[in-house]
């Protein structure tokens, strides 16, 4: 297929951790039995990137008034306004749309010193980002944001300009110029997971590697953008958050938070759990994962599959040395 | 009135003595001579206001020129007053340019320097540029006009292709220094280096790591054979882990090496032999580069790093297992540089492994938050300050803070001289408390009282720049974003902290009341930059108007109306008003 396409459960896992913006989360042709309306209905419920009640990112421009404009009414003072820069440039996931909420007690309390010199100042006006008075803010406020908007889409110009080669995320979020102060040649090497150099064999550098993923007794199928991954350890957590719903067993309990795991690491939490991770390789051989380093595994890797443990016995791993003098 | 080089003393008259000068109790030739030994800036400028004769002799022995603002002082001018000037550094735009807050045609290009320095300084033979437009012609000038030209750095320049580095490399018979940092330029290819003659031995530094270019390896390789001098190497990512080997066979005594690209298949042979050229550098005090390695291939390393003293690893987005395993090899370190995918724990690593650690620069692998990757907290923070009392510079990219932590932090390094912290949320209270983080800014100053550049970021009242203005006497650079109340804030900081010379803001809730109380302070500064605060066009016209010695300049974004004084720049000048402005740059 020449689009990606992602197949989404219906609201019973949360999305990959590592998700482009242009990975809509489209209804599938194929996702039978499924209603379109629901579907869309439960589009509103997940967990997304974008401002709450987005519905695409397309609209965002759209939206970034209508929260000036509509919020603002409610509530007053200079901390919703701080509070929907936040969000505005976080791109608001549901933990910042609390702090939206709770920054307008901070808020109200800053402005009321502020407010008192105001009235020294005659030219004031104007505000950008942060806000300074209630009575203010209603004419100024379409100038903002539509001054906001050009910067935002001005930055996103630049953004798609300096993704050139191999970087496979292109600019998504509504984003302040210039914000973080980050150097654009560190954006370029931080950002990007596809390796740049020819050297490596079969390389291509750009565009995605979807490969399914399956799962012993699972109902359904997923697809995973190995692409998005940089190594091994980065599979097996959002595998595991993906399919965690259907493991009776503990599959990569031993993961703690914040750990990243070597290649040699993965092997060992796989043979303590039920499961098994394996994948189809170029020749239809189905392999242990985790014994080549990550560029040849992905080079190589067609499908994977979840298995039992106990199915996984006859599965030997291979040598760098017996992989190499295959291809 | 004459004209006053110097960044740090106000651009007095230098000469309004009294009615006569008593005799010099020793000749000139003396005086010049006991002032040529005189390297410091500082002194230099010292030296020239005592007396005119001491003026004079000042004018005749400097041979290093710094100048912090190209625009601040125009080629005329500095050549009618220092005659004999072998080595310049220029900067040039603004710091925000970095990440794109002006447009490219802005200015500070450096033709019209050279144009004249190959009339007046016919032996120059250095030229450090920053931030400055450098055309092909320019190079192409510069090859030409100055026989013993010896070393050219262009750090974070732009507009020049490699039709400009050829004329260096086929022309500069004598250069031994060629660094290209942080330039980034997308019209670069690779033939440059070929230009080198084949006598050509002379280098010692050459660095074109940010190049986006591919050279000829052979070249190279026979570059690098033939100059023994050879310290300084980095390379950009097309030179991959085997060529680097043969590179390093041939100058083992490198003292700073900026590897290619860390990712090849290797054979165990090839990996035991590029093991091996590196335990042979045992000169090694820099490493940089590192594109995309791994734990396979970071061990080849380890052999090189006992003398290490700066390990640059904002290239390559390692693990806090494979860091920390590196990490035992670098006792010596004392900078470091390094992505936030090694997180607090590697972070708690480093404080165990490098108790000589005085600079730490943390940089974040998702700065848009798009991966929701977790980076580090203010755990890591304190886990290196525990382990690591001698920090002094630190650079530090996170996304949750809390006041509590930086005041520990800080009592564990009370000798921080810069300070830089970026919580990536604008406007981020303290997530424990919910507070602005005023607290932990307040402890920064009271406590680090060599404190010379400060970056505030989170949620911040005018309470934080109360604190700054009193407590931050050796502040010199102050960089602020999304904080601050009203006018008062600016106020406090432009009324206090006696050594101010750089503050750049953005998106700060200051205006014109604000703007204008500083105007006998900027004279005394090198310049002031507000973006998107509530500045307007009436308030810069005012300062224009009563500080004719200020440069006030404004750029207005498309679609505003015409009363927001959108980018204000404000800088002192001898030279007057740019001639060179384009357009959008308003000078009042």
């Amino acid at each position: 297929m020449s689009i990606p396409q992602e197949h989404d459960y219906i609201g019973l896992s949360e999305p990959l951790p590592v998700e482009k913006s242009s990975d809509k989360i489209l209804p599938s042709s194929s996702a039978s039995g499924i209603e379109k309306n629901s579907v869309l209905n439960l589009r509103e419920t997940e967990l997304r990137l974008g401002l709450p009640g987005s519905e695409s990112l397309e609209r965002k421009a759209g939206n970034w008034v209508s929260l000036f404009g509509k919020d603002l009414k409610d509530e007053s003072g200079n901390g919703l306004c701080q509070g929907s820069l936040k969000s505005f440039v976080s791109g608001a996931k549901r933990g910042f749309s609390d702090a939206i909420n709770g920054s307008g007690k901070w808020g109200l309390s800053i402005s009321g010193g502020s407010e008192v010199d105001l009235g020294k100042n005659d030219v004031l006006f104007s505000p950008r980002g942060v806000c300074k008075g209630n009575n203010t803010m209603q004419s100024c406020l379409p100038g903002t944001s539509v001054k906001e908007i050009s910067s935002v889409k001005a930055v996103e110009e630049e953004e798609e300009k300096k993704n050139e080669s191999g970087n496979t995320a292109p600019a998504s979020k509504a984003q302040v110029v210039g914000w973080p102060p980050i150097r654009s040649f560190r954006k370029n090497t931080l950002a990007t997971n596809s390796p740049k150099n020819s050297e490596v064999a079969g390389k291509s550098g750009s565009g995605c590697l979807y490969v399914k993923v399956s799962m012993e007794g699972a109902p359904y199928l997923r697809k995973i953008d190995l692409k998005t991954y940089r190594c091994y350890a980065e599979l097996s957590s959002a595998l595991e958050k993906m399919f965690s719903c259907f493991t009776i067993g503990q599959y990569g309990q031993g993961l703690a938070g914040q750990e990243r795991l070597s290649e040699s690491h993965l092997m060992d939490l796989l043979h303590g759990s039920e499961y098994v991770l394996t994948y189809e390789d170029k020749d239809g051989d189905w392999m242990l994962v985790g014994d080549v380093p990550w560029e040849m595994f992905t080079d190589s890797c067609k499908r994977l599959r979840i298995m039992k443990g106990s199915d996984a016995i006859g599965l030997a791993p291979r040598t760098m040395q017996k992989c190499k003098s295959q291809n | 009135m004459d004209p006053d080089q110097s960044e740090d003393s106000p651009s007095n008259s230098a000469n309004s003595h009294g009615p006569t000068q008593p005799q010099s109790p020793f000749p000139d030739e003396v005086l010049e001579k006991v002032l040529s030994f005189i390297d410091s800036r500082k002194d230099r400028s010292s030296v020239s206001l005592v007396r005119k004769d001491w003026y004079n002799a000042e004018r005749w022995t400097r041979s290093k020129l710094f100048i912090g603002n190209c625009y601040s002082v125009s080629p005329e001018i500095v050549a009618r007053r220092f005659p004999r000037i072998k080595s310049v550094t220029l900067k040039g735009k603004p710091r925000f340019s970095d990440f794109n807050m002006l447009p490219r045609d802005w200015g500070a290009n450096v033709h019209s320097w050279l144009v004249m320095f190959a009339k007046v300084y016919p032996f120059l033979e250095e030229l450090r540029l920053k931030r400055m437009t450098v055309t092909d012609e320019s190079l192409e000038l510069l090859a030409k006009s100055f026989p013993r030209f010896k070393a050219l750095t262009l750090s974070s320049c732009d507009g020049f292709s490699d039709n400009g580095l050829k004329a260096i490399a086929s022309h500069c018979r004598n250069l031994t220094e060629l660094d290209i940092q942080d330039s980034v330029t997308d019209d670069v290819g690779g033939g440059w280096l070929s230009c080198f003659p084949e006598n050509f031995a002379s280098l010692e530094v050459l660095n074109f790591s940010s190049l986006n270019c591919e050279v000829s390896f052979d070249d190279l390789e026979r570059l690098v054979g033939r100059c023994k001098s050879l310290r300084v190497l980095k390379v950009n990512d097309s030179i991959t882990l085997d060529q680097l080997r043969r590179l390093l066979v041939h100058a083992p005594q490198l003292m700073e090496l900026g590897t290619g690209s860390f990712m090849q298949e290797l054979t165990p042979r090839q990996y035991e032999d590029i093991e091996s050229a590196f335990s042979n550098c045992r000169n090694l005090q820099v490493l940089s580069g590192l594109w995309e390695a791994t734990s396979l291939y970071l061990p080849v390393l380890y052999g090189a790093c006992a003398s290490l003293t700066f390990l640059n690893l904002s290239d390559v987005a390692l693990q806090s297992s494979e860091f920390a395993k590196l990490l035992v090899h670098c006792p010596n370190l004392r900078r470091l540089w390094v992505i936030d995918t090694v997180e607090d724990k590697g972070l708690e690593a480093l404080g165990s492994s490098c108790p000589l650690l005085e600079e730490l620069r943390v940089f974040p692998s998702d700065p848009y938050d798009r991966h929701h990757r977790d980076g580090v907290t203010e755990l890591g923070f304190l886990a290196v300050s525990r382990g690591c009392r001698k920090l002094r510079y630190v650079l530090y990219f996170c996304r949750r803070m809390t006041n509590a932590a930086v005041v520990t932090i800080v009592q564990n390094c009370p000798d921080f001289t810069h300070f830089r912290l970026c919580i990536m949320t604008p406007g981020q209270p303290d997530y424990l408390t919910n507070e602005p983080m005023d607290e932990a800014f307040a402890a920064v100053v009271k406590t680090c009282t060599k404190l010379k550049r400060l970056s505030v970021s989170g949620l911040l009242t005018d309470l934080t720049f109360e604190y700054i203005g009193k407590y931050a006497k050796n502040l010199e650079t102050l960089s602020v974003a999304f904080a601050g109340s009203s006018d008062w804030g600016m106020q406090c900081v432009l009324e206090g902290c006696p050594k101010l010379r750089k503050l750049e803001i953005r998106d700060c809730p200051f205006g014109n009341a604000a703007l204008l109380s500083g105007r006998e302070k900027y004279e005394m500064m090198r310049s002031l930059w507000m973006s998107s605060c509530n500045v307007t066009m009436k308030g810069c016209r005012l300062l224009a108007r009563e500080m004719p010695r200020l440069n006030v300049e404004v750029i207005k974004d498309e679609g505003n109306d015409d009363g927001q004084a959108d980018r204000v720049y404000v800088y002192r000048s001898v030279a007057g008003p740019r001639r060179d402005a384009p357009p959008f740059v308003l000078t009042l």
